[in-house]
């Protein structure tokens, strides 16, 4: 059922069509002498920062809103940097980051279950009996990851208290590309070697280790072994690694930059890895489900995601990181334009937003249209098929090769959608 | 021979009029005058009900929508989510908007006026209480104190205080002459920080004194479980005002899911009190017992309570969107 490893290494380059990722993937950072080489190459690495506002955003509190309709809710619209485009007043820092945005404004995914909602919008695909298609962070983490890489390809920075409705990606890529969780952006547990243990015997152990491994390896291999092997190298990188979880290097500045609390902080990390190296990072943030006083719960929920996500913007941007790596702001679905009863909202599939930037993606572009309230698609629909294709396409990649499993060729992204053009740079 | 006198109670509650707007409506109040009832709808507009001869119109000058109101004289005030305080010359064939100013940043959540008429208060989600001097609306003072949203707010009786309520359930009792905290009453029985959903639930959503100014009652939702599915159970929290001690939490007699959104005193020391959530419902507590000895069920969810000035009647908004008028004096009197 499973690929060979070769045939992924070689799918990879092939896939890359830029030739500095090409050329930074053959030789390796370390092989640049000169830090500014380096830092020029790690910026053309590209990579992905996915924002998981979990439960189901409202895009009329966010992205398309529609103030004085039946629909429209008490908030009012707010200008941003780009002229003519209005966000509604609950992302006031965000919106001064609208040049860096692109809006899909026309989505319809006609899935209104958060569950399948969630596997739609990760993979592009509708659920199919028999067959897991690979999520977006485990087609990264493979496609745009590199081997040497001390950081796992696709890490998924999780609330305190919520899974943020795991969807485990158990895909034909095999479980090396599937997500790391991070609980509370915590460095994962007993990352970091024992205070009893000298780094002499750590080494001596993890040689023993290798070797048994090894001769494990030459009778039994399968995706699932190569996994195990490359999950130790992946912790012992790790743990090279670990001062990224760690926050409180940062000044107290940039710390408040952020906001104190857990989103505020799950961005800084993020940002961090982002430098440090890692390929895909998510970072849920909970929740949205609103069917009980949507206005209220959006009110605070907006009000922690606006100040660290337009930070995080303005310090990749800064960083000179935002040109190669794509931002994505969405959510298993939107919310009913009609208010309920309980001043909610509810589920709704068939006419919502979600928000793009960075690599690939051309700034203050808005595609698609609903009518004047909000409840349907009147220009530009697209579904998540679209939106996967957009992703990678803007990521470099060609959305229209094909995975193999025992020679089967499997479309990478859904055959009947494209990318969206029209907000690719 | 003088006509026995009249026995007003709310088993005798029956609607007696009722308009509809086109719009779902939140909040309303009855003017001094017993003439008007005006309500707040979510599009934007002030339904304006004249109870003589049953006529309604709108209000249009808002932008957001309104929960707060307020009169004092012939003027009503009203404040919506944008934080705009307006005064309107409401008692006009034609109101127009005699003031409009910025009162608040954000959410203008509640108005009260002084028993002398001479003070307008205003509470919001920028955390503050504004006085405001009346009827020229010059700012007073800025009350500062509560470390979330103000939801509501209501002076005492005899007008030496004031309190305000916030979102966690915290009560601040305003010393007027030195426009300091006097003391804190604790209502957070009506609040949760929902620890799945990340986020908080709860709040007073309506406040009111009783005539004597002895008793104070919060009225707003309490043992959540699910705070985005709205599970959660209505109560009033009713305050002994000389200790700040709790006297009573006043609970549906049978289960129901949903918010308490209005409180009132009414006939023979009684408190009333309407829900919004798994439809609607009325209920009615003695102030020492805890259960409600009189539920009557809505159509819909109801989102306030004012209680007429004859005292007789009072008025329910509804999420329908219907204003309805209600009489709790015996049929035919």
């Amino acid at each position: 059922m499973y690929c060979h490893p070769c045939e992924h290494a070689l799918s990879r380059r092939h896939f890359l069509l830029g030739s500095a990722s090409l050329g930074a993937g053959l030789l390796g950072l370390a092989h640049f002498a000169r830090p500014e080489a380096a830092a020029q190459l790690a910026a053309q690495q590209k990579r992905v920062l996915l924002i998981w506002l979990h439960g189901g955003v409202s895009q009329l509190e966010t992205w398309d809103p529609k103030p004085g309709t039946d629909t429209g809710g008490p908030f009012q619209t707010i200008a941003t940097s780009v002229p003519g485009i209005h966000l509604c007043e609950l992302l006031p820092h965000t919106a001064k980051q609208m040049h860096r945005l692109a809006l899909i404004r026309g989505i319809n995914t006609a899935e209104d279950d958060h569950g399948k909602g969630a596997v739609i919008m990760h993979t592009g695909r509708r659920p199919e009996p028999g067959l897991s298609y690979p999520h977006l962070g485990s087609v990264c983490a493979k496609l745009l990851g590199e081997e040497s890489n001390p950081l796992p390809g696709y890490i998924h920075i999780t609330p305190r208290v919520s899974d943020g409705f795991q969807v485990g990606d158990l895909s034909f890529l095999g479980p090396r590309f599937a997500p790391v969780e991070l609980r509370d952006g915590q460095a994962p547990a007993n990352s970091e070697r024992p205070a009893n243990l000298r780094v002499e015997a750590d080494i001596l152990r993890q040689q023993i280790r290798q070797k048994a491994s090894e001769r494990f390896l030459q009778r039994r291999r399968s995706a699932q072994t190569e996994a195990y092997t490359a999950s130790y190298d992946q912790a012992a990188g790790l743990m090279k690694k670990r001062s990224l979880f760690d926050c409180s290097s940062e000044p107290m500045t940039v710390r408040e930059r952020y906001g104190q609390h857990d989103f505020g902080r799950h961005c800084l990390i993020a940002r961090r890895l982002l430098e440090g190296g890692a390929t895909f990072v998510k970072v849920t943030h909970t929740n949205y489900d609103t069917h009980h006083e949507n206005f209220d719960f959006h009110l605070e929920q907006l009000g922690e995601f606006d100040r660290p996500f337009a930070t995080l913007l303005e310090d990749l941007h800064q960083r000179g990181l935002l040109e190669s790596t794509l931002v994505i702001v969405m959510s298993e679905f939107g919310r009913t334009p009609r208010i309920n009863r309980n001043y909610g909202r509810d589920h709704w599939s068939q006419a919502w937003s979600i928000a793009l930037g960075g690599c690939g993606i051309q700034g203050g572009a808005v595609y698609g249209k609903t009518n004047a309230n909000g409840t349907a698609v009147t220009d530009g629909m697209v579904n998540a098929g679209h939106l996967f294709h957009t992703f990678l396409k803007a990521l470099g990649l060609d959305s229209k090769k094909n995975w193999y499993i025992d020679n089967r060729p499997i479309p990478m992204a859904d055959p009947k959608a494209a990318p969206i053009k029209e907000v690719l740079a | 021979m003088s006509a026995p006198p009249l026995v007003v109670r709310v088993e005798n509650t029956r609607e007696i009029a009722a308009v509809k707007a086109v719009a779902p409506l939140l909040g309303a109040r009855c003017d001094p005058s017993g003439s008007y009832v005006l309500a707040g709808a979510q599009d934007n507009s002030l339904v304006r009900w004249k109870l003589g001869d049953k006529t309604a119109d709108t209000l249009q000058g808002h932008k957001s929508w309104v929960r707060a109101l307020a009169f004092a004289g012939q003027t009503l005030y009203s404040g919506d989510w944008t934080g705009r305080l307006l005064a309107w010359n409401y008692l006009d064939a034609k109101p127009t908007v005699q003031a409009n100013l910025e009162a608040h940043r954000g959410w203008l959540r509640a108005l009260a006026v002084s028993p002398d008429g001479k003070i307008l208060a205003s509470c919001g989600n920028d955390r503050k209480v504004r006085l405001w001097s009346l009827p020229n609306l010059k700012p007073l003072h800025t009350l500062e104190g509560h470390n979330c949203h103000v939801y509501n707010l209501a002076f005492h009786p005899e007008g030496q205080s004031l309190v305000s309520a916030d979102l966690r359930g915290v009560l601040r009792e305003w010393d007027l002459s030195r426009f300091a905290i006097k003391r804190s009453l604790d209502a957070s029985v009506l609040y949760k920080y929902d620890q799945v959903f990340a986020a908080d639930i709860g709040g007073v959503r309506s406040l009111a004194f009783s005539p004597e100014g002895k008793l104070l009652a919060c009225a707003g939702i309490s043992n959540v479980s699910n705070a985005f599915a709205g599970v959660g159970n209505p109560l009033v929290v009713l305050f002994d005002w000389a200790s700040g001690k709790i006297q009573t939490l006043l609970r549906p007699k049978e289960a129901f899911q949903g918010t308490a959104w209005g409180v009132a005193f009414g006939p023979g020391g009684r408190l009333l009190g309407v829900a919004g959530g798994d439809g609607g419902m009325l209920y009615a507590w003695k102030p020492d017992e805890a259960a409600a000895n009189f539920t009557l069920k809505f159509d819909s969810n109801a989102r306030d309570l004012s209680l007429h000035p004859d005292g007789r009647r009072f008025v329910v908004p509804f999420e329908s969107g219907l204003l309805r008028l209600y009489d709790m004096a015996p049929k035919g009197t």
